[in-house]
């Protein structure tokens, strides 16, 4: 903590303007303006394309609204890529047997088991949760290959495919619906309640926070069990949407989730989060690789482009962090 | 400064002693404090002053020996029963959130919660009342905290330990141990905290204060207590000495001088 630098008047508008928090908006905006310039001719800049564009990032956007729980605390959690196949893979099982909400229940519950597990793994060993999440995702991914045996579960169940995938509630796609909830309570969270407030403080010092009588191991595992749950709806998203399961659901998500909460103004070492931010940071890749592949881009160089987009955001933090 | 309830031990600490595995941190340390009254804890490094501070603010509770609280005997499991007896510890590392603002550090775990059923159920906070508390006991210090919605991390060092001081005496303390709080301050900020602490203890508070600096312990103490190799060693009254003398009873130099000094 620096108890030399004092910066109390930064009235100078067009430093506040400049604001790294306000970064994620002009970068959405920027990337939106020279796209629709780019590709007005097929349709880019279109509701039609927009809402597209929404329900493909659901569960992104769901999963980053999760991980910044597990970054509120100061953790990182690698299983969520994993945990995303898994939920699938048990929801897709389980409706062979039993209905949808219990089909639902039984997904949800494999998340909250991942994130119990690696919450007490990391308390208990006290590793830094970069490598517990990172075993917990390799265990995780090798489950749901041999429950599946690397084929794909489908999915009949029309009321599960409406509910959690192509559905509409009053002319709107059930998935923005989805997301928008989601972001609603990730946001009131993080701003309104005492539960938000003590993971902030666990993130932001944690031995002030123990100080202070916060029971800071309870409140980090509560938090990974929120990002794994997250991680969890955001696999029920994907199995509903596609009509089925498959252990390479999720795979590719990890470093586009990061990505995204870390353009939207995260702190990835914990203590700040910003709920929206991680919302437009996800709908920004959703831009971005929409628009990429509207430009005719390959798979390859959307990774490219996740990957220049994760240094970026990182790389604005950092400087940030030193100017604080 | 006058004072007029110098009669009343708030804190009394009985031959307390702690073992960190072979290690005897503390052998014995013994002493009061009065009511409104500032005791400087002093000793050199080693001494035993952490230990002690750790263990009369509930961190390590004591292995033998008992901790009196207005005459009555407590048991200091944790920072939270110490809390609940009245005792608050405005730490060396200030134990306040940076990325919070001030309103958001006074009442870190005391939150004050909406007065709506469903959204108290729901753990809703009520910030509008916490601004308004938290305007009132900053009141009362007349402290020099800008703006309560500032965050800790745009504060100097002399407003930082401010907010942690007001943290400790707006939840009712009648005790505030206070760690090396002018340590990392300049000159101008230590002045500001030691008016602080003469508010405070003005207002009935009992100060133990752990510093270093003589020249601090001279300006703002009542009573020193020196402790020496584990051992309190000397308990003397700040007008009876000098800080030569101080520093000879810190080294060691000048034996030891248990007055009682009630």
């Amino acid at each position: 903590m620096s108890t030399t630098t004092s910066s109390l008047t930064r009235s100078d508008w067009a430093a506040r303007l400049l604001k790294p928090q306000y970064f994620i908006y002009y970068m959405f905006m920027l990337v939106l303006a020279g796209f629709a310039l780019f590709l007005n001719d097929t349709g880019f800049f279109s509701l039609a394309n927009f809402m597209n564009i929404v329900r493909q990032t659901a569960p992104i956007t769901i999963m980053a609204v999760g991980l910044s729980f597990a970054l509120a605390v100061g953790h990182i959690d690698l299983s969520i890529g994993s945990v995303v196949a898994l939920s699938a893979i048990v929801g897709a099982i389980l409706l062979q047997y039993v209905g949808v909400p219990l089909a639902i229940a039984g997904a949800l519950l494999s998340g909250v088991l991942v994130g119990l597990i690696n919450g007490f793994l990391i308390e208990r060993l006290k590793v830094s949760s970069l490598l517990i999440t990172l075993g917990t995702m390799g265990i995780i991914t090798g489950i749901s290959r041999q429950v599946s045996g690397l084929e794909s579960i489908p999915i009949i169940d029309p009321l599960f495919r409406s509910l959690l995938g192509n559905g509409d509630l009053l002319g709107v796609p059930v998935l923005l619906w989805w997301t928008l909830s989601f972001a609603l309570i990730g946001y009131l969270v993080m701003n309104k309640l005492v539960f938000g407030r003590h993971l902030l403080a666990v993130g932001g010092n944690p031995e002030a926070a123990r100080a202070m009588g916060l029971r800071t191991e309870n409140i980090r595992i509560k938090a990974l069990v929120m990002c794994s749950l997250c991680a969890a709806i955001a696999g029920l998203l994907y199995a509903g949407r596609m009509a089925g399961a498959r252990y390479t659901l999720g795979e590719a998500d990890l470093l586009t989730v990061i990505a995204a909460v870390a353009i939207g103004g995260t702190s990835l070492f914990g203590g700040r989060v910003s709920i929206i931010g991680a919302v437009i940071g996800s709908w920004l890749m959703g831009l971005i690789n929409n628009g990429l592949i509207l430009s005719g881009f390959s798979t390859d160089e959307q990774m490219i482009t996740r990957g220049l987009i994760l240094i970026t955001a990182v790389a604005i933090g950092a400087r940030e962090a030193k100017n604080a | 400064m006058l004072r007029n309830e110098l009669s009343q031990t708030i804190l009394e600490v009985k031959e307390i002693t702690k073992r960190f595995g072979g290690v005897e941190a503390l052998r014995g340390v013994s002493f009061k404090v009065n009511k409104g009254e500032v005791v400087g804890l002093l000793g050199d490094n080693g001494a035993g002053k952490s230990t002690l501070v750790r263990c009369i603010s509930g961190i390590h509770p004591p292995d033998e020996g008992e901790i009196l609280i207005a005459g009555k005997a407590v048991k200091l499991d944790s920072p939270m029963d110490a809390r609940k007896a009245g005792i608050e510890t405005v730490f060396q590392d200030l134990a306040i959130i940076p990325e919070f603002d001030v309103v958001q550090n006074l009442y870190l775990n005391r939150e004050i919660l909406s007065t709506n059923p469903v959204l108290r159920w729901l753990g809703w906070l009520d910030a509008k009342a916490m601004a308004k508390r938290s305007q009132k006991s900053l009141n009362r210090l007349s402290s020099r905290i800008p703006s309560l919605s500032e965050k800790i991390v745009n504060l100097s060092g002399g407003q930082r330990q401010a907010v942690a001081i007001a943290r400790a005496v707006s939840w009712g303390a009648e005790i505030v141990i206070m760690d090396e709080p002018t340590a990392a301050l300049g000159v101008e900020q230590s002045a500001q905290v030691n008016e602080l602490i003469k508010l405070i203890s003005s207002q009935g508070v009992a100060v133990l204060l752990i510093s270093h600096n003589m020249q601090h312990i001279m300006e703002t103490c009542d009573r020193a207590v020196v402790l020496y190799q584990g051992r309190s060693s000397a308990d003397v009254a700040i007008r009876d000495v000098d800080k030569n003398a101080l520093v000879s009873l810190i080294t060691g130099a000048s034996g030891s001088l248990l007055a009682e000094s009630a």
